[in-house]
C-alpha cells in the first residue's frame, strides 16, 4: 500500500484489514508516525512529536496484553488535559509545566483495555479556554484543510485532536467539549465530533474546567468510529460522583444499531438567533443536508438560547475560576522562582528526588515537635512570603484568556454581585433546559449549524474576547442542557472549500440517535468520497 | 458607562492572586467591561419563581461505599510538588521565628 494509505483509514476499516492480516499494527503506527515527523512542524497538532520508541514499546505490549481488544493496534491521539499515567499533562498551560500524571483517566483505563495505543500530548487552548487553539502557552495550531497561503486556525479548545485526525496523525482522538469544544473544531477540520450526554462518560482524570459543563468525547473520521469509542469510553464509574448510573453504553453497543434509525424520526428546526453572524454559504450546506435527509422537519421554539452565551460565561468562569484556584505552585506543577516570593532557594532536582537532599537530613535529625514549638499563628513578612509565591506563579503561570476567566468568575462569585449574575445565570440555565425538554416533546432531535462561520484567520478574534466568544453561539447551549449533540460535515464553502459543520442534538442519553442519523447522512452523500475530497496535506 | 473599573478589577485580581498592573490592567479591565456590559442581557430575563440548575442530572448526595481502597502513595504525591521533602511539601516560610 502507498505510504499514508493506513493513517488516512478509520477504525473500522483498520480493524478489517487487521481482522484479514492485510496490515499489523506495526504498520499502522509506523505510517503514523512517518506522518507526524513529516507534518507536525507545519501543523503543531501535537505540542511536542511523541517519542517513537515510546509508542512503540506500548504497543507491543498492548498487542501482548491485549491481543483481541476492540482498538488493539489502532493509533488514538489524547486531547492534552485527559490524564494518562507517566506522561506530562500540562493542559497547553506553563502553571503545569513538569507535571506527569500519576494515574490514568477513566476514560484512559477503558482504551487501554481494550489495547489501544495512546499517543498523548494533543494541543488545545489553555485550561480548554478558547475556540481556535492560538491560547496554548507552547504554539498555535493550524487548520490541516486551509489553503497553503491562506491559513486557518483548528478551531477549539480541541483543536491539535481535530487536525491531527483530519490530517493523519491519528486515527482518532479524544477531546474535551464545556461550550463547544469537540464540536466547533471537528466543524472546522471537516471530521466527526461528538460531545456526549452530561454524565454518560466519567471526567474522572479529566482536569476540571467547568464541572457542571465538562464532558469527554470522540473527534473521528465517521459516525461509526464515534460510535466504537463511545462503546468503550461510555459508562458508569464509581469515581466520578457525577457520572449517570443508567446503563450506558446500551446493549446492543451504538455500533451494531448504526443502521436501525428509527423510521419516525422528526427534525426540529429552530429560528437561529444570532443569524445575522451566520454565513450565508453555512446556511446553504445546513438546509440542503436537511433536504438531503428527507425526513420530516418541524419548526420548534428555542426561546432562551439567545442568551445562552451570556449564561454560560457567566456560569463557566464562577466554576473555572474555582476549579484554577487549585494552581498555587505548591502542589505540583510550576512554582515561580524570581521575585520576592522564592522562599526556600533549593535546586529543584534535589527536591524531586524527595529523600536526598540536606534539609531531608536536617530534618530527619530534628526533635519531634513538642507543643510550645507548634505553629503560631503566621506573622506578617511570612505570610506574604506565601502571598508573594502564590501571586508570582499565577501571574506568570497562567496565559492571558485564563488570567480573563479567572478575574470574571471571581468577579461574578464575588460579594454583591453573586446574586445578580451567578443566581440569575444559573436561573436562566433552567430556561435554556426547559427549551429543549419542550422542544423534544415535537421532534427526535433538533439540527442546526455547529458553528456560524467556517474556520477563521489567526489572529482574528484573538485580540477580541468578545467575538471570540460568540463565535460559540450554537454549541454552547448543549452543555448548559446537558444534552447530546454531534457535528458532522455537510459540505465545502465554494469559495475557500473550508468544511462546514451541521450539529445534531439529541434528548439526554439518546447518542444512539444522534449516531444513527449522522450515519444514516453519512451514506446518502457518500462520505469516504467527500472526505477524500476535502483539502489535506499529502 | 462602565460596569467595571480598572481598580475593581485591580482588586479582584488580588483576591484571585494575579498582579496586574500597568497596560495589562486597563487592557483586561475594558475586556472584561465589554463581557459584562454583554451579559447585563439577562437582566431582562424574568426569572421570577424559577429554580437555579447547578447541575443537570437528578442526583444528589452521591456517597460511595465506606471502604478502604487503593490510591496513589505519599511518596508518589509529594514527588510532584515544586519542592518536598518527603513527606512534607515544602512552602515558603509563614512564621516568623
Amino acid at each position: 500500500m502507498p505510504s499514508s494509505t493506513l493513517a488516512s483509514k478509520t477504525i473500522h476499516e483498520l480493524q478489517a484489514l487487521l481482522a484479514g492480516r492485510k496490515t499489523s499494527p506495526e504498520e499502522i503506527l509506523n505510517d503514523v508516525l512517518a506522518r507526524i515527523t513529516r507534518l507536525n512542524p507545519t501543523f503543531h497538532a501535537y505540542l511536542e512529536a511523541p517519542d517513537p520508541d515510546r509508542l512503540r514499546r506500548q504497543l507491543a505490549a498492548q498487542v501482548n496484553a491485549v491481543p483481541n481488544g476492540r482498538l488493539t493496534g489502532i493509533p488514538i491521539t489524547v486531547k492534552n488535559n485527559i490524564c494518562i499515567a507517566g506522561e506530562e499533562i500540562r493542559c497547553a498551560s506553563r502553571i503545569l509545566s513538569g507535571f506527569r500524571s500519576p494515574y490514568d483517566a477513566t476514560v484512559i483505563e477503558r482504551l487501554r483495555r481494550e489495547g489501544a495505543v495512546l499517543i498523548p500530548g494533543a494541543n488545545m487552548d489553555e485550561f480548554a479556554f478558547g475556540s481556535s487553539t492560538e491560547n496554548s502557552a507552547f504554539g498555535v495550531t493550524l487548520n490541516p484543510r486551509a489553503k497553503k497561503d491562506d491559513p486557518r486556525v483548528p478551531g477549539g479548545s480541541s483543536g491539535g485532536s481535530a487536525a491531527a485526525v483530519a490530517s493523519d496523525l491519528a486515527i482518532a482522538a479524544l477531546g474535551s467539549d464545556t461550550g463547544g469544544s469537540i464540536r466547533q473544531p471537528a466543524a472546522f477540520c471537516g471530521i466527526v465530533g461528538l460531545k456526549p450526554t452530561y454524565g454518560c462518560v466519567s471526567r474522572y482524570g479529566l482536569v476540571a474546567f467547568a464541572s457542571s459543563l465538562d464532558q469527554i468525547g470522540s473527534l473521528t473520521k465517521d459516525a461509526r468510529d464515534a460510535a466504537i469509542l463511545l462503546s468503550v469510553i461510555a459508562g458508569h464509574d464509581p469515581r466520578d460522583s457525577t457520572s449517570a448510573p443508567n446503563e450506558v453504553p446500551p446493549r446492543p453497543r451504538y455500533e451494531d444499531v448504526l443502521d436501525r434509525l428509527p423510521k419516525d424520526v422528526t427534525i426540529g428546526t429552530p429560528t437561529l438567533s444570532g443569524a445575522e453572524a451566520l454565513e450565508q454559504n453555512v446556511r446553504v450546506a445546513v438546509d440542503g443536508a436537511l433536504e438531503t435527509l428527507e425526513l420530516e422537519r418541524v419548526p420548534v421554539e428555542l426561546p432562551h438560547i439567545g442568551k445562552a452565551i451570556a449564561t454560560y460565561y457567566i456560569i463557566a468562569t464562577a466554576e473555572a475560576s474555582s476549579n484554577l484556584a487549585r494552581y498555587d505552585g505548591v502542589k505540583y506543577g510550576y512554582r515561580a522562582t524570581s521575585g520576592s516570593g522564592l522562599g526556600i532557594p533549593r535546586p529543584a532536582s534535589d527536591d524531586r528526588r524527595g529523600g536526598q537532599g540536606s534539609g531531608q537530613e536536617r530534618l530527619a535529625h530534628s526533635p519531634e515537635p513538642t507543643p510550645a514549638r507548634l505553629p503560631r499563628s503566621p506573622g506578617r513578612a511570612a505570610q506574604s512570603a506565601l502571598r508573594e509565591m502564590y501571586l508570582d506563579t499565577r501571574t506568570k503561570g497562567f496565559g492571558a484568556e485564563a488570567k480573563r476567566r479567572i478575574l470574571l468568575g471571581t468577579y461574578v462569585l464575588s460579594q454583591g454581585y453573586y446574586d445578580a449574575y451567578y443566581l440569575k445565570g444559573m436561573k436562566v440555565r433552567t430556561l435554556i433546559k426547559r427549551d429543549f425538554d419542550e422542544a423534544f416533546k415535537r421532534c427526535s432531535l433538533i439540527a442546526m449549524p455547529t458553528s456560524p462561520t467556517v474556520a477563521f484567520r489567526p489572529g482574528e478574534k484573538l485580540e477580541d474576547p468578545l467575538q471570540m466568544y460568540l463565535s460559540d453561539i450554537y454549541t454552547i447551549s448543549a452543555n448548559l442542557a446537558g444534552i447530546p449533540a454531534i457535528s458532522i460535515c455537510c459540505g465545502k464553502d465554494p469559495t475557500s472549500g473550508l468544511p462546514i459543520g451541521l450539529q445534531l442534538l439529541a434528548p439526554p442519553f439518546r447518542e444512539d440517535l444522534l449516531l444513527q442519523l449522522a450515519h444514516a447522512y453519512e451514506q446518502r452523500i457518500e462520505w469516504p468520497r467527500m472526505r477524500a475530497s476535502l483539502r489535506s496535506p499529502a | 458607562m462602565a460596569v467595571v473599573t480598572s481598580d475593581i478589577v485591580r482588586q479582584v485580581a488580588l483576591l484571585a492572586r494575579l498582579r496586574l498592573e500597568g497596560q495589562d490592567l486597563i487592557r483586561i479591565a475594558a475586556q472584561l467591561d465589554e463581557i459584562l456590559q454583554y451579559v447585563q442581557q439577562l437582566q431582562a430575563v424574568t426569572t421570577e419563581g424559577v429554580e437555579p440548575t447547578s447541575h443537570v442530572l437528578p442526583l444528589t448526595n452521591v456517597l460511595r461505599k465506606d471502604e478502604p481502597c487503593p490510591s496513589l502513595s505519599p511518596e508518589t504525591v509529594t514527588a510532584l510538588a515544586p519542592s518536598a521533602q518527603h513527606p512534607f511539601v515544602k512552602v515558603p516560610k509563614v512564621i516568623d521565628t
